[in-house]
């Protein structure tokens, strides 16, 4: 900190040199001590003419260094009593007292030093603080935006500055500065400038002000409304493209062997850790390739769960084959032996995985609609791990030999197949794609022992919505619940969405029990 | 609903276990099985008179220091495990004898739950902590008055009917647009998982009025009577023990009778059934609803002795330890489940509590090793070792 402060403290001093108002001891004393309301009068009268001395001495209060000696407030630095007008050093005495700001006075003295680095040269810090003053700006900040506003060069913060001009013109007494700043607005994009909006039409008197203000309300709220549906429909991929990854690797267990599979979850979390270990293990041995841990721990967390996948299938589920109601008490058994396994290995807290830093970020399309690049990185991950599935299940000697394998088993056999082999292969391969689910999910929730009991209802109503041995089916069904489940929770909250949801596939099962694409055939058993 | 009246019933291909039907083709009417032989009237009545009156009397006249003593702690683990029981019984109607495994039976078991809380939670009166008529979560969330749900929790009468009809009705519609369209096997298991999944994020909710993720807790009487005496523990222990044995008792009639006959030629052939003029679906929805009853009634007897119930009775989990119980103790008899209910709930409560990082070791290997070694449980295997020996 004390060096970003520097930094900032130059910068104030270049932009300020020019037009350098003392501070007085006056006013010092005025904004440091006496009753709340003087004082924040009294900084923001100093703030509109600031020096690089009143910046040190708000940022000094801000930081809760300034006391009060003798009735005169002093920066304390280092045991060192500064007098902030004169800059003389002196020894802290013990009777100096602490200078008291209730929330009310701290909240202006961070809006007086962010308007001070409106002015910075850093774009970033300017991105900032113009964030921090939305929403907080009136008359008296105006000059300050003004001469930023004229400043500026970087578009988009150009761009915010005028809104934040317009917002604190909106508050002028003066009723054309209000009907320009009405105007202005209504090429905004953001759900601040709805707020400001909708708290001037409560105020204001004039009525033509007021139609402008309305025009203006409308347009920014037809903007946000189409920000909003965007952002429902992308969230909704996000969502059904992460349902997809959980549902594939179930759409082959499930759909194609016809194994009940509920440890499917707990092989998710498998490939978490996995990601986890890796993360680990180049935070220790390649801290300069950190970025590429990502990439790394995708085989790693494929290979783990596959090989956790075929070792439960040569071991218990393939005693139980067409015996599927057994077959999901045992896989239940070993989800809950694979959780309190990684409990004790890894401890019942959460572990921490970070984002690699190209993935953190985001693109930034409209006023209130962000794609963030990890949610953009799933979602194509999502549908690689898919075409990679479709072409080994459709295109490959493995993939005909499972198809084969499911549709007719004794003739596989009799045509030479090792069936048994085969199933193992396919388990693992579908383990394998539940540990890359794991992967992808550990950059975007919480990677714990409980990650797949939360996923493995949402992927068996994928699975049996889509219908099973259909990989086609299992996409959409994925991406549209994706989508009704984000549509459904701007209308109602997360919790009934999903509610509704999983009313909406029982029901949808009723009507048709054999999933969105039925196989056809005329067996008496449905 | 409709079974073919007038029509005799052809023995079936498969024989159900232990009845002594003959292949034969010819048909005959299998001979009715009585109730119980004179052996297990016997062993019922022993169970009987041990539970209602032994137990009393050892946990409330026999003085603390005896080796006779029963403790308080026993007492509530036992009731518990009988609550436990009472479900695994249900489930062993639906899943044993009729081949349909539910993983919704969790839900059953807290509605009846649930029913029962409300009016615990009205008896309380104005004790509660802000002293108004309204529960305190209701004071909490600035609530006036109480919303309609709560009608009749007031009324104990209600509360009875409640505590077996919501069940009853939730099971009911369910069941009949499940069975109507013919989910079965494990697509009913997975449905019956959302359900009661779906189900547990509604009670979680504040306003549903029903005390949202803190549930229901800090019952004061019921009837009027202060609930945490140990005469009061001792009647609710004696109640449900005469509740398990009655409940014992329908099982039997229940899968004696025809009725019971066909649910077993629906688990072994349904489509068999079928085609021999029989209609399913009203074999299955009656069992499916009877068993969520009694589901409800094992719930409403577990509020008041554990003093809790909250929306986490209905996540999956908890339905499908109600299957493991049935499936230890053994499928498709009716003393497997009660059997099962204690071997694994004892088990929990004595492995949780000296080595509880290996609970769920045990609890996942016991999944593993009665699905992969032991298909017919503790009862079959008894069964077995008997047969072995003569």
């Amino acid at each position: 900190m004390p060096k970003r402060f520097h930094q900032f403290l130059s910068i104030v001093m270049l932009c300020m040199a020019a037009k350098a108002l003392a501070l007085t001891p006056e006013h010092a004393k005025a904004i440091a001590m006496g009753e709340s309301d003087s004082r924040i009068e009294a900084l923001r009268a100093s703030v509109a003419a600031a020096d690089e001395k009143t910046v040190q001495f708000i940022q000094a209060l801000s930081d809760d260094a300034v006391k009060v000696v003798a009735g005169k407030p002093v920066i304390v630095k280092d045991d060192k009593a500064i007098d902030p007008v004169s800059g003389t050093e002196t020894a802290v005495p013990d009777t100096a007292e602490d200078v008291m700001n209730n929330n009310r006075m701290r909240g202006e003295l961070d809006t007086a030093l962010a308007s001070l680095k409106l002015l910075s040269p850093d774009a970033a810090v300017r991105r900032g603080a113009v964030k921090t003053l939305q929403g907080e700006v009136d008359e008296s900040k105006l000059p300050l935006i003004d001469k930023a506003f004229a400043h500026e060069t970087v578009p988009d913060i150009r761009d915010r500055l005028g809104l934040l001009r317009a917002a604190a013109l909106l508050s002028s007494a003066d009723k054309t500065k209000r009907l320009e700043a009405a105007n202005l607005l209504a090429e905004s994009s953001l759900a601040a400038t709805k707020t400001l909006l909708i708290e001037r039409l409560q105020t204001e008197g004039d009525a033509q002000v007021k139609a402008a203000l309305q025009f203006s309300l409308s347009r920014v709220e037809a903007r946000l409304a189409w920000g909003d549906r965007l952002g429902a429909i992308f969230s909704g991929i996000s969502l059904g493209s992460i349902l997809l990854l959980v549902a594939l690797g179930l759409a082959i267990t499930y759909g194609l062997m016809g194994v009940i599979n509920m440890a499917h979850g707990e092989l998710m979390m498998i490939g978490a850790y996995a990601t986890y270990v890796v993360q680990g293990l180049f935070q220790k041995y390649l801290p300069g390739a950190f970025d590429w841990y990502l990439p790394a721990s995708v085989p790693v967390a494929f290979m783990a769960s596959a090989l956790v996948g075929a070792a439960l299938e040569r071991s218990v589920i393939r005693f139980l084959y067409g015996r599927p109601l057994e077959t999901l008490l045992a896989t239940w058994g070993i989800s809950l032996m694979l959780m309190q396994g990684v409990r004790t290995l890894f401890g019942a807290q959460n572990v921490g995985v970070e984002n690699p830093s190209w993935m953190s970020g985001g693109v930034q399309v409209m006023g209130n609609l962000s794609l963030p690049y990890n949610r953009l990185v799933i979602v194509g991950f999502a549908f690689a791990v898919l075409a990679g599935v479709a072409f080994l299940i459709g295109k490959t000697r493995l993939g005909l030999f499972v198809r084969g394998v499911t549709q007719n088993r004794p003739i596989a056999s009799c045509m030479g197949v090792n069936t048994a082999r085969i199933d193992t292969y396919a388990f693992a391969l579908g383990s394998g794609i539940a540990g890359l689910a794991g992967c992808a999910l550990s950059q975007v929730g919480n990677v714990g022992p409980d990650l797949g009991q939360g996923y493995i209802v949402d992927s068996f109503m994928v699975v049996v919505l889509g219908g099973v041995g259909q990989l086609a089916g299992t996409v959409y069904a994925a991406l549209g619940l994706g989508i009704l489940n984000k549509f459904l929770e701007g209308w109602t909250g997360a919790v009934l969405a999903k509610i509704a949801v999983l009313v909406f596939i029982i029901i949808f099962i009723q009507k048709r029990p054999q999933g969105i694409f039925a196989m056809k055939g005329r067996s008496a058993e449905a | 609903m409709s079974v073919a009246p007038g029509r005799p019933q052809a023995s079936s291909h498969r024989s159900p276990q232990g009845e002594g039907i003959s292949m034969s083709t010819t048909l005959t009417l299998p001979s009715k099985a009585p109730l119980l032989t004179r052996t297990c009237w016997g062993a019922w009545l022993v169970a009987l008179i041990v539970l209602c009156v032994l137990a009393p009397v050892l946990n409330l006249w026999v003085p603390a220091g005896s080796v006779f003593h029963m403790s308080d702690f026993a007492v509530a683990l036992m009731a518990k495990i009988m609550c436990y029981a009472i479900c695994a019984l249900a489930m062993d109607l639906i899943w044993g004898y009729t081949g349909i495994l539910s993983l919704g039976h969790g839900l059953f078991f807290a509605l009846g739950g649930y029913a029962m809380g409300m009016y615990l939670m009205r008896q309380i009166g104005t004790d509660g902590n802000y002293k108004s008529k309204l529960p305190d979560f209701m004071v909490f969330l600035d609530w006036k008055t109480l919303p309609w749900h709560w009608t009749f929790s007031d009324s104990f009468a209600a509360t009875l009917f409640l505590v077996v009809a919501v069940p009853g009705l939730v099971a009911f519609v369910f069941g009949y647009f499940a069975f109507r369209s013919r989910i079965k096997g494990v697509y009913f298991s997975i449905i019956t998982q959302a359900m009661t999944f779906a189900a547990m994020l509604l009670f979680f909710r504040n306003e549903t009025g029903f005390g949202g993720n803190n549930g229901f807790t800090d019952f004061k009487r019921i009837l009027n009577i202060p609930i945490a005496t140990p005469s009061m523990r001792m009647a609710l222990f004696v109640l449900t023990s005469i509740t398990l044995l009655l409940f014992f008792l329908l099982g039997r009639w229940l899968v004696t009778a025809k009725f019971g006959r066909v649910l077993q030629a629906v688990r072994d052939a349904e489509t068999r059934v079928m085609f021999s003029g029989y209609n399913p679906i009203g074999y299955k929805l009656t069992i499916w609803t009877i068993s969520a009853m009694m589901c409800g009634v094992a719930g409403a007897l577990y509020v008041p002795q554990v003093g809790i119930i909250n929306p986490s009775e209905m996540s999956p989990a908890n339905s499908i330890e109600i299957a493991i119980w049935a499936a230890v103790g053994g499928r498709a008899t009716l003393l497997g489940p009660i059997v099962g209910a204690f071997i694994v709930n004892g088990a929990k409560s004595w492995l949780t509590i000296a080595y509880p990082e290996f609970w769920l070791y045990f609890l996942g290997a016991l999944f593993i090793g009665v699905t992969l070694y032991l298909p017919d449980g503790v009862v079959g295997l008894v069964k077995k070792l008997k047969g072995g020996t003569k």
